[in-house]
């Protein structure tokens, strides 16, 4: 029988065969934290004072959660991070203003293949796009990690999701995933290392990639996996990086508890609906639905496509009355591309507001909080109620695509209509 | 003792803690004053040392945030009963030496007013008069959960 990916990815690291359900200690790469980090630093405190870091270097910490600093007791967190920092010697840290951890972990080259990074944010997952096993744990388990370097992983087993043929005009990877969201639901892959398979893999760039594994983890998974290919060999060379696979992809005779395969042109524009991920609509039969507030932006869908499409979308025209459009580039460097590119420009004539890179309005902590019986169209990847800072207000999930064609008009929009 | 049943599946971390306040207290006692609000506002003023949470499938959702598995063992929650926990909250609960059993027969059963008496030592949980068996975490986890939580554990190990 052969192996999945992450069964190879930790056998190799301990030198032996992996069943699943195995129980195994490893150290993980990296350990990423963000503005959380100011609470695990009292977990530290709490085990022994003065105590050093065991890896300084493994540690990656990246504000982004709340910048800039929004009130007295954020600026705190932020401070007692940076003097942290210091303190203890880490080298990759990265301050206000370079973007969303899980933007800048990978362009900042940690997220490599077959590598753990693990962190302290539930879309850590999102480095299955660069083959890496990235998955999310709470503060209290990276403090632990700090001190020892090392934590124990179950070897979950695995799903198989193959994909053919290519998206049609105006669909796009969100739209797949909250397809495949829908169908498994919001614990259809609890503990699963979901591996992405199929021919449609080479239409895939690593921007579409990231926004499918971003996601894994509302339908539970703890790895959304995909292969370390020519794709992403490219990329790595496109940024001057050295490729190497320390274990190949997973074997054709692997075994997966699920097999599901998707026909990309069969994917249309969706949303998902309040208050959970998996409560699947087409964008069809909700067209018409007013929003007051839309986002573009956040870890699933802040990236330089992402706010190329807006701009080919709004270029030139005017968002509608009584709409209001925030959009947030994921990272510095998508921010300054899409500057010299001129689509903040043009974004900022079409009357959207740009905000920082950050993760902003997503987890409701400031910037663009909903009002009681409000709705908001966003391509974040959570709408659970409250999420956005207001329990009496609504959050539809949706692409880039759909979103920009929707604050377009000012009501849920296909944008089939307008591309 | 008294039960909380809220027999909903997807039960998440927004509901058990909302995001906004994820940067603002970080104390325990912070934590109670905020937790479960928009699941259950009557949660933080109601609930005892001992008292059990009974809920449906998938429940701790979402986010990595630790702060319900913080305030529910801060407020003395003996366990929580459910028909599964999502990963994430799964791991954090054990770090924080919090007992979570995954026993769907348990919650199907489960009527206002029934009695429940667990035995964590027998892997046992005693619903009125009928006995539910759970099975024994991994050795690792137990670990963990024998010394009250994952920094306990490490501090044990440092000496």
């Amino acid at each position: 029988m052969g192996e999945t990916f992450v069964q190879k990815a930790f056998g190799n690291r301990i030198g032996k065969k992996l069943k699943v359900n195995e129980i195994v200690f490893l150290e993980p790469d990296y350990i990423l934290t963000h503005d959380n980090t100011a609470a695990i630093i009292k977990k530290l405190d709490e085990v022994k004072s003065d105590i050093k870091v065991k890896y300084p270097d493994r540690l990656v910490i990246i504000l982004d959660h709340v910048i800039p600093a929004s009130s007295e007791k954020t600026a705190l967190n932020h401070k007692e991070i940076r003097e942290f920092v210091k303190k203890q010697g880490i080298k990759n840290f990265y301050d206000i203003g370079r973007g969303i951890c899980h933007q800048v972990l990978p362009e900042e080259g940690f997220a490599k293949p077959a590598g753990i990074v693990v962190g302290s944010d539930s879309h850590t997952c999102t480095y299955g796009a660069f083959s890496c096993l990235g998955t999310g744990i709470d503060r209290t388990e990276a403090a632990g990690l700090w001190i020892t370097g090392q934590t124990w992983f179950k070897v979950p087993e695995s799903f198989k999701i193959s994909l053919k043929g290519k998206f049609r005009k105006g669909v796009s990877a969100k739209d797949l995933i909250l397809t495949i969201i829908g169908d498994l639901g919001a614990d259809g892959a609890n503990y699963v290392s979901v591996e992405f398979h199929g021919d449609s893999l080479q239409h895939l760039d690593i921007d579409s990639r990231m926004t499918i594994a971003n996601m894994g983890v509302e339908m539970g998974a703890k790895f959304a996996l995909f292969p370390p290919d020519d794709i992403l060999k490219n990329h790595f060379k496109s940024r001057g990086w050295d490729f190497s696979i320390p274990v190949a992809w997973s074997d054709k005779d692997a075994e997966y508890s699920l097999i599901k395969e998707y026909e990309l042109s069969e994917i249309v524009p969706c949303v998902s609906k309040p208050h959970a991920v998996d409560k699947y609509s087409s964008v069809k039969d909700l067209q018409g639905l007013f929003f007051e507030q839309y986002l573009i932006g956040t870890c699933t869908n802040g990236r330089i496509s992402d706010i190329e499409v807006t701009s080919k979308i709004l270029k030139g025209k005017k968002i509608s009355a009584n709409v209001r459009l925030l959009v947030l580039p994921a990272s510095s460097e998508i921010y300054s591309e899409a500057s010299r590119a001129g689509f903040l420009a043009d974004l900022a004539e079409a009357g959207a507001t740009i905000l920082p890179p950050g993760c902003g309005p997503c987890l409701g902590a400031h910037q663009g909080v909903l009002a009681p019986g409000e709705k908001c169209l966003s391509t974040a990847n959570r709408n659970f109620k409250g999420r956005m800072g207001c329990k009496d207000s609504e959050i539809y999930l949706a692409s880039s695509e759909t979103v920009a064609a929707s604050a377009l008009k000012g009501v849920l929009t296909d944008p089939r209509e307008v591309l | 003792m008294a039960i909380f049943a809220y027999i909903q599946d997807d039960i998440n971390t927004d509901l058990l803690y909302p995001g906004k306040y994820t940067y603002l207290g970080t104390k325990p006692s912070d934590i109670k004053e905020h937790l479960l609000e928009d699941l259950d506002p009557t949660f933080k003023d109601r609930v005892k040392n001992g008292d059990i949470i009974i809920a449906g499938k998938n429940f701790g959702c979402g986010s990595s945030r630790e702060q319900p598995n913080v305030g529910l063992k801060y407020v003395g929650i003996q366990a929580i009963i459910a028909k599964s926990f999502s990963r994430i909250f799964f791991r954090s609960a054990t770090n924080q030496g919090l007992l979570l059993i995954e026993l769907p027969a348990v919650v199907d059963a489960y009527k206002e007013g029934d009695f429940i008496e667990i035995d964590s030592k027998k892997g046992v949980v005693l619903l009125n008069n009928t006995q539910f068996n759970f099975p024994a975490l991994p050795t690792e986890m137990q670990n963990i959960l024998k010394a009250g939580g994952l920094l306990e554990y490490i501090k044990e190990n440092l000496k």
